[in-house]
């Protein structure tokens, strides 16, 4: 599946929605703050690998994906779930570039210059979440096709699982 | 370890925590504006567990305590990101396979995040 570059949803979301992310991403960044200054930077550290806006970024690709459907004139509740939980899966390929970002601000940030360092995790992060996406694009694409190839032998055996891993990869 | 904190009036201390809020809130709606953009669901996904609120807090920690402090609160982001990961993986399969909606299953599930970060902190850490 081809990565592309659609900016029409950005029409579609509401002011309210820019601010609980903007309001949410704030409080924890502020919250972290706070925690390290009183528990130390051990515990507060923690928080900055928290998910901050998840559950609320979920939840409005649910609203979202629902009123999309309902708007085609289909019940739009069992795909505003499926949509919120193709999400978290991509978010959890990202938490692997997220840890590989922190053992590099871990390792390098003594030695040498924030920018530079911050520059290069955040460029980590990138290039290992995407890597991951891919890996498990070709894994799942390798899995479709020996699906297809054993329900062309077996018709409508494997149908439903073919369905449930599409709907995952999209 | 002891890190030289400048006694902070409370005005100080609240303008600390305003730009905190502000700085955070930005990164993060970039990151999340940059998600909103990107097609298809599983890749605008990634930008989920970017890491926005460790930017904010790691450029403003560093110039407010110096590296060495923060250095170490990414060694235990390290623990922050494997709680993620969990989080987000048991958050996908209840909404793809199960039946119920966003809202109680994400929040729910932070009660994981919550142990498994504490719970690597404090085999590790402490």
């Amino acid at each position: 599946m081809k990565v592309k570059i659609d900016a029409s949803g950005l029409g579609r979301s509401r002011w309210y929605e820019y601010f609980i992310r903007f309001a949410f991403g704030g409080t924890v960044t502020a919250l972290a703050g706070i925690i390290a200054k009183r528990f130390g930077p051990e515990v507060g550290g923690l928080f900055l690998a928290f998910p901050a806006i998840f559950p609320a970024a979920a939840t409005l690709i649910e609203k979202d994906e629902k009123e999309k459907k309902e708007r085609a004139g289909q019940h739009g509740n069992k795909s505003g779930r499926a949509a919120a939980g193709v999400d978290a899966a991509g978010a959890a390929m990202g938490s692997i570039g997220l840890g590989i970002f922190a053992v590099i601000v871990w390792q390098r940030l003594p030695h040498s210059a924030l920018a530079l360092v911050l520059t290069g995790a955040t460029l980590a992060w990138l290039v290992a979440s995407v890597a991951v996406w891919e890996l498990r694009e070709k894994v799942c694409r390798r899995a479709r096709a020996k699906w297809s190839r054993a329900s062309d032998r077996q018709p409508g055996a494997s149908a439903q699982q073919q369905s449930v891993d599409q709907q995952e990869v999209r | 370890m002891e890190f030289a904190q400048g006694k902070a009036t409370p005005r100080t201390r609240m303008n600390d925590i305003l730009l905190r809020f502000i700085v955070g809130g930005a990164v993060v709606s970039g990151f999340a504006l940059l998600g909103d953009i990107l097609k298809p669901k599983s890749f605008a996904g990634l930008f989920g567990a970017a890491p926005s609120v460790a930017i904010a807090t790691l450029v403003l920690t560093v110039s407010t305590q110096g590296k060495v402090y923060a250095s170490l609160e990414a060694r235990s982001m390290l623990f922050g990101a494997v709680a993620f990961f969990f989080y987000a993986l048991l958050v996908s399969r209840l909404l793809i396979r199960g039946r119920r909606s966003v809202l109680p299953v994400t929040a729910l599930s932070m009660t994981l995040w919550f142990g498994c970060a504490f719970g690597c902190w404090y085999a590790v850490l402490r």
